[in-house]
């Protein structure tokens, strides 16, 4: 059996410490499952929620970090909200997916890492989200290129979607946004 | 009255039809709206899901502008309210961390349907309805991001919220009891997993028929797109289409639903249609 994950190694330490800077208090759960219960996601899940928290309070990083529950997690914040001992769960998985990200994990479900980045590179280039040029780029890199083509195809007939992107005027602030001030993640 | 006025980016594409009901409702209850002057997106649920700086740093750029007018925000996207709220908080907390030398704005974020459940807006609604959505059975979908966490939306009661209800019951319209009003429909994967968008949406649509609703009422942009959209996919034709709260106090004060409005939806929206066309049929017998 492997028992890595009762004795943190070095690095998960520093992990915890990341946790408890943040006052997500993953060692006050005792396990009522009340998060995993009202997950409207769950079933889709490789690691249930309670048991993401548990693995967060042992230290297990690299079994969160390569998990398809991270990037399944659609931040409904239902389990958060419902937490008895109010343990920040949403913001849990927030921090999972950064970390994931800033160590260049593969992701273990890697078309909504992608959605992301996507939509994320609209904002900076746009100030705004730019639905069709986002759409277009996510197609690009997920090679998803059959998938919804009668959904766009309405939509766009029905006017739901503008050919043109809306630009804000001070477009360097965003980028100074997306620059990396990054202060928290010193690793 | 005067308010700041957020649309957020879904309002200026998917959701363009909600920002134009948004700006027919204020005009009519004498409401002024001012854009906050070169907004940006709030970075929904992709920003702060990937990073926690970006995520707050976004909506903060909207808070910070609005300091200039320093009236209340009226933001109508569900995301857009919750992210909003976040970045107010950590400004709040620790102003110092985001570069900002100090932060005591007085100026309120409001979500929309709150703010129109308030007991004088609701009377002035009342009032001035000209023709009333008799005894359409509505299934209200208030989604997640407007009430969870409560921590950051401030919703009082945020597994048992009312304010839908209250709207629709004003304008005439039943609201119908049933179990999944604050259920998610997983908007934010819709793209990437359609399959889990379906599975979601296809609990919602099963529950608001066991309810007795013949439509959906929401003040979520990517819930009205993502419940109305994935259930074609499993329920054909036996779909509900999915109004915005706006949308119907629009027409119940007007007294019209243009044909213009109707055919935005990808569900054809006969719950509305059949009430203005029998009551157009009646004006016309009796007149």
């Amino acid at each position: 059996m492997d028992t890595d994950f009762i004795s943190p190694a070095e690095g998960n330490r520093k992990f915890l410490q990341k946790l408890e800077a943040m006052e997500i208090d993953v060692q006050s759960c005792y396990q009522c499952g009340r998060c995993s219960a009202g997950c409207p996601i769950s079933d889709f899940f490789d690691l249930n929620v309670m048991e993401v928290v548990r693995l967060a309070a042992y230290g297990a990083e690299e079994r969160l970090l390569t998990s398809t529950t991270i990037w399944l997690c659609a931040a409904c914040e239902t389990c958060a909200s419902r937490c008895p001992n109010d343990i920040e769960i949403a913001a849990l998985m927030d921090v999972l997916r950064e970390l994931a990200l800033r160590k260049g994990i593969q992701p273990a479900e890697d078309r909504v890492p992608i959605f992301h980045d996507c939509f994320l590179n609209s904002i900076k280039h746009w100030g705004r989200a730019y639905e069709v040029g986002m759409i277009g780029a996510y197609k690009l890199r997920s090679r998803d290129f059959m998938g919804d083509m009668k959904l766009g195809m309405d939509m766009f007939l029905k006017g739901k979607l503008s050919l043109r992107p809306h630009a804000i005027k001070e477009k360097s602030e965003i980028r100074r946004i997306f620059s990396g001030m990054g202060k928290e993640y010193e690793r | 009255m005067k308010l700041s006025y957020y649309p957020g980016c879904s309002l200026q594409g998917t959701a363009l039809d909600y920002d134009r009901s948004v700006r027919d409702v204020c005009r009519a209850l004498d409401i002024e709206l001012i854009d906050i002057p070169d907004w940006n997106c709030c970075g929904a649920s992709s920003a702060h899901m990937t990073s926690h700086e970006v995520g707050v740093r976004l909506p903060m750029r909207n808070l910070l502008l609005n300091r200039d007018s320093n009236l209340d925000i009226l933001v109508p996207c569900a995301a857009c309210y919750q992210r909003l709220r976040a970045a107010d908080l950590e400004l709040r907390n620790n102003p110092q961390f985001w570069d900002v030398a100090s932060y005591d704005s007085s100026f309120r974020i409001l979500h929309i349907s709150s703010f129109l459940a308030d007991e004088e807006i609701i009377a002035k609604l009342a009032e001035n309805i000209l023709r009333p959505l008799d005894t359409m059975a509505v299934a209200c979908y208030y989604g997640c991001l407007s009430l969870r966490h409560p921590k950051i939306t401030g919703a009082v009661n945020f597994e048992m919220p009312t304010t839908l209800e209250t709207i629709v019951k004003a304008l005439g319209a039943v609201p119908v009891k049933w179990s999944h009003r604050t259920e998610c429909c997983s908007g934010s994967l819709t793209m990437a997993r359609p399959d889990i968008a379906r599975k979601l949406v296809g609990d919602i649509h099963a529950a608001a028929k066991r309810g007795g609703a013949e439509a959906f009422v929401t003040d979520c942009p990517m819930c009205q797109a993502n419940v109305e959209s994935r259930q074609l996919d499993t329920a054909g034709s036996d779909s509900l289409p999915v109004f915005f709260a706006t949308e119907l106090i629009a027409a119940a004060l007007s007294g019209t639903y243009p044909q213009k409005q109707q055919k935005v939806h990808l569900v054809q929206p006969t719950a509305m249609s059949k009430i203005f066309s029998q009551r157009e049929t009646a004006g016309e017998e009796t007149s």
